[in-house]
């Protein structure tokens, strides 16, 4: 069944049962995202699709909202933008965004201040190195969850990770913040496909930008230098 | 952050899955890789080899000069090589630099470097020899499921073209021969009917013999969405506690090498509670009379005291099966890998003709192909009895086909069915196979019984190594020609779902390696000048050229164009350029017209426990390895799963003193290794289970060479062995511990 409803003034029609998001992009409006993916379940956690619906007291997550009959959306009002904005600016006050050049293009094009909140208390951790194939630097990690849905039943079943702590505590960790190896970790990187900042990494890549040659990351699994001790992180 | 070079798009080297990966390259090296999300095979997914397992392509070890024996460029009498020096193995742990000059004394089987004129003008002239000297059953190939089709097709090509030989095979016959033998005398066909991702389309689903979790982590997934999200029913039939069992209906633990009486019994409960499809055995099978005579004995108390499975399970099992409106069975190497091998695939492909399960989508019968492309290289033709296309080489008109597109002589081609993989080694004696071409294979690790395989090796007068390491078994190599990996060539692999896939280099060759197509065409220009046999074209300047040669012929690939594929994979059958191919087989008919019943018998497994072997061994693999450990154990991801161990469970254990951890003895009639034990209910009383991918303690060290009769295959999945403690220090290394928290 196909609906009708207004976006920006402009009366579209789209198939009962898309969200928003889906609506937008099938029409060539251009709703930006950061903790979406087409291969997870949209949970509505960073806010950045924020849209406007005329009735509805609060802004609207495109990504999850389905579009209705007579709906009346806006994607670029001045509340909508302030939100967006807002928000990159709360993200690069307390992250290290330098792995997320999409983020970083969001920042330019919604004239987002990286310094707007000068005291904020920055989410800084040690890079966890605790396995051979890939890092977490939680220094970069914005909570998406896809790295937590792709590995319970968004894809692998897994459910080696989760969210650990409260409000701004808030971190991904494993039970007991056990080191990967002795998980249900099964090392095979979903959530290094899905992770939008950086902050998961595969090791190689991890390696390179410390500056060691492609010649001697790769004689790292001879036995003389094991890869999980390489930048002396503890790997409890 | 790293900006790639470029990024290139292929399908994964490892398993049959053959998922896409794009290769993030930077300065000629993978430093990352990523799947398309709307890739059709693994929609993005990729497991710990498909990610991370690349280093191997820049491992030190890695042999990027062609290399010969001294004796070969100072003419020494060769068979004084044999009987001085080929017994000497090489250890493969050290890199070939300090095979090279670590010697203290010059000896005739030292390794020379030497350039690519010099080994392939030794290679041919050596064949030649051979072969001038004994004829064509002298000489014997092995191809390799890991190479490109275009790879193999050249390979089973210069053999049969130039040395008019059907000695011809690969690993597939150490693999799924069993049910490959089963599945053409039953439908025509050996490869999967359906496609692995039809599994949601399923109410209910078998596997057996599978652990598809370590072996197929991509299938696994698309199971455990079938039982989760589209509430299909999953039954679990294998002797260890795999992981699906944790997201299955039911688990029946048989004895290993007890298939026949398991699935025949239900079979019996089938056909006893009336749950067959009469109109699909009337319309589309036959020999159904003969078979029911047949099933009378197979009664479920029968199979349980036989499988140790309760006769009230296999009932189960079957009703949920045989009632359901689609049911498909998917089946790996616990199934073909025993003496019987055949008929326990048989047994299987039973149950979906008594259902009719099977020529409708999510449905079918499903051998899970191991490597990257055994479908690809089984259908080029690397087989003894087989031309590309499945065409006997027996009949008369499929060798004037092929005499006609190689332009040989009428006649010139052998009619006469080759020697099978386990029969190629155990014939290498005076007057029996004298030179053998190894490419990307390593027998010293996967035939079983590996200390009478060792004795025959040394007995070959020639071995050729083309490979990118010195395995187990390039260090009996006379000659070592060092071909690229996957992510420095260019061709097509088919996948276990028949789906025809791209293969791209993703930067040059590294030294002076050449891919193989390359190498193999070079060589046999120059044997051919040398035969005066100026026979098929060997001229290629690109693979694809390869590919149409043989599509030109084989009508299941007719349709097939690398322009075709480019972006996304063809299942063949592709009968034209424009077919978009053949997700489900057999829908009208099958390939031999009706599908055929052959009536069973219940043969126990060669070797049965005793007081003296009181255990059964089966053996299998795991997620971070792949086969014999060429490409895996020099890569990362030999760290994180370092060492061998032997599963057992806990109450054997105790009786046995054993705890977790403790280093045991693993004895069999035919050898022994020492290595860890883990102490695990996965594996169920009196059977221990080892994986195959250490060459410290290799499991085929202890395995059973006894054969299927029809499939050749051996009996890798049960032998009898005895385990007892042992002292750390016959450890090979007892430095290195295993920590994993996985399954």
């Amino acid at each position: 069944m196909t609906i009708t409803f207004s976006m920006d003034g402009k009366e579209i029609s789209v198939e009962q049962g898309l969200t928003l998001l889906d609506a937008a992009r099938e029409n060539g409006t251009d709703i930006p995202t950061i903790c979406f993916h087409e291969a997870t379940t949209s949970n509505a956690l960073c806010r950045i699709c924020v849209v406007e619906v005329e009735g509805m007291r609060l802004l609207q997550p495109a990504c999850i909202v389905q579009a209705a009959e007579g709906m009346k959306v806006q994607t670029r009002s001045e509340r909508v933008v302030r939100a967006r904005k807002t928000i990159l600016e709360m993200l690069a006050s307390t992250l290290d965004l330098s792995d997320a050049p999409e983020i970083l293009t969001l920042m330019d094009q919604y004239g987002a201040k990286a310094d707007r909140f000068p005291e904020a208390e920055r989410r800084e951790s040690a890079v966890k190195d605790d396995n051979p194939m890939y890092i977490r630097d939680y220094s970069k990690c914005l909570l998406c969850w896809r790295c937590v849905q792709v590995c319970a039943d968004d894809a692998q079943y897994t459910f080696a990770i989760n969210f650990e702590g409260r409000g701004y505590e808030t971190q991904i960790g494993t039970f007991f913040d056990h080191a990967i190896p002795e998980t249900t970790c099964v090392l095979c990187g979903q959530c290094v496909g899905v992770c939008p900042t950086g902050a998961l990494k595969p090791k190689r890549e991890y390696l390179l930008e410390q500056g060691l040659s492609p010649q001697e990351i790769s004689v790292m699994n001879t036995g003389r230098k094991r890869r999980s001790k390489v930048t002396g992180q503890k790997s409890e | 952050m790293i900006k790639p070079d470029h990024i290139t798009t292929t399908t994964c080297p490892y398993c049959g899955v053959g998922c896409t990966l794009e290769l993030h390259v930077k300065d000629d090296f993978i430093f990352k890789v990523t799947s398309p999300f709307d890739s059709p095979v693994n929609h993005g997914n990729l497991c710990v080899k498909g990610r991370f397992g690349y280093d191997f392509v820049y491992h030190p070890k890695r042999v990027l000069t062609p290399m010969v024996r001294r004796y070969l460029l100072e003419s020494v009498q060769s068979s004084v090589i044999s009987e001085q020096w080929r017994s000497r193995k090489d250890a493969p742990d050290l890199g070939y630099q300090s095979l090279i000059t670590n010697y203290q004394s010059q000896t005739p089987w030292d390794w020379i470097e030497t350039d690519w004129n010099t080994a392939l003008d030794i290679t041919a002239n050596k064949l030649i020899e051979i072969y001038q000297r004994d004829g064509s059953d002298a000489m014997a190939v092995y191809c390799c499921a890991k190479a490109t089709n275009e790879d193999n097709y050249l390979l089973q090509k210069l053999y049969r073209a130039l040395f008019r030989t059907n000695n011809v095979d690969h690993c597939t016959r150490l693999c799924h021969a069993g049910s490959v033998v089963a599945l053409q005398q039953a439908v025509g066909s050996s490869a999967m009917s359906n496609t692995a991702s039809q599994v949601t389309m399923n109410d209910v689903f078998i596997v057996t013999g599978s652990n598809t979790t370590e072996n197929h982590p991509i299938i696994s997934l698309q199971m455990k969405e079938a039982v989760e999200k589209h509430g299909a029913k999953m039954i679990v039939i294998d002797p260890r506690r795999i992981e699906l069992v944790d997201f299955a209906e039911m688990w029946l633990p048989l004895k290993p090498g007890t298939n026949v009486p398991l699935f025949t019994a239900m079979a019996y409960v089938i056909v006893e509670e009336n749950l067959v499809n009469h109109d699909f055995i009337d319309d589309r099978t036959e020999g159904y009379p003969e078979f029911l005579a047949s099933l009378e004995k197979f009664t479920p108390e029968y199979a349980e005291q036989i499988c140790g499975v309760p006769a009230e399970d296999i009932r189960k099992a079957a009703r949920l099966y045989a009632k359901a409106k689609n049911a498909a069975i998917y089946w790996g190497m616990g199934i073909s890998q025993l003496s019987h091998g055949t008929a326990s695939a048989m047994a299987l492909i039973h149950l979906a003709f008594l259902t009719g399960h099977i020529g409708r989508d999510g449905t079918g019968l499903n051998p899970l192909r191991g490597q990257n492309n055994v479908q690809g290289a089984s259908d080029m033709g690397a087989m003894p009895f087989h031309y590309p296309g499945y065409m006997r080489v027996d009949d008369e008109a499929n060798a004037a086909q092929w005499e006609k597109t190689w332009n040989i002589e009428p006649g010139g081609l052998s009619r006469r069915l080759g020697l099978t993989t386990t029969e190629i080694l155990s014939h290498a004696y005076e007057g029996g196979i004298r030179a053998l071409y190894i490419m990307g294979e390593n027998p010293m690790m996967s035939e079983p019984n590996l200390n009478e395989t060792r004795k025959h090796m040394e007995q070959l007068e020639f071995l050729v190594a083309q490979d990118i390491f010195i395995n187990e078994s390039a260090a009996f190599a006379d000659v070592f020609l060092p071909a690229t990996p996957f992510a420095e060539k260019d061709g097509t692999f088919s996948n276990t779902d028949r789906r025809v896939q791209r293969v791209r280099a993703a930067q040059p060759p590294r030294g002076q390696s050449r891919p193989d197509w390359q190498i193999l065409c070079d060589l046999a220009q120059r044997i051919e000048a040398r035969l005066g046999r100026p026979t098929a074209r060997w001229d290629y300047t690109h693979p694809e050229q390869i590919l149409r040669e043989m599509a030109g012929v084989n009508p299941d690939y007719a349709g097939i164009t690398y322009e075709r594929i480019d972006k996304v994979g063809l299942i063949y059958p592709v009968p034209d350029l424009t077919h978009p191919g053949t997700p489900t087989l057999f829908t009208q008919s099958f390939p031999r017209g009706r599908g055929k019943f052959t009536p069973l018998d219940y043969v126990p497994v060669r070797e049965q426990a005793d007081d003296e072997y009181p255990f059964i061994l089966t053996t299998g693999r795991l997620l971070e390895h792949w086969h014999g450990g060429t490409m895996t154990r020099n890569s990362a991801l030999n760290e994180a799963y370092p060492e061998a161990r032997v599963e057992i469970h806990p109450a054997d254990a105790e009786i046995h003193g054993i705890r977790n951890g403790d280093p045991v003895k693993v004895q069999s009639r035919r050898g022994e290794v020492v290595l860890r034990a883990t102490v695990t209910e996965k594996t169920s009383v009196g059977v221990v289970f080892i994986p195959w991918h250490f060459h410290e303690a290799a499991a085929n060290l202890l395995t059973n060479d006894a054969l299927d009769p029809q499939a050749k295959i051996p009996e890798f999945k049960a032998c009898a062995v005895q385990v007892f403690p042992a002292r750390e220090n016959e450890l090979s290394n007892p430095d290195v511990m295993l920590s994993r928290g996985r399954y």
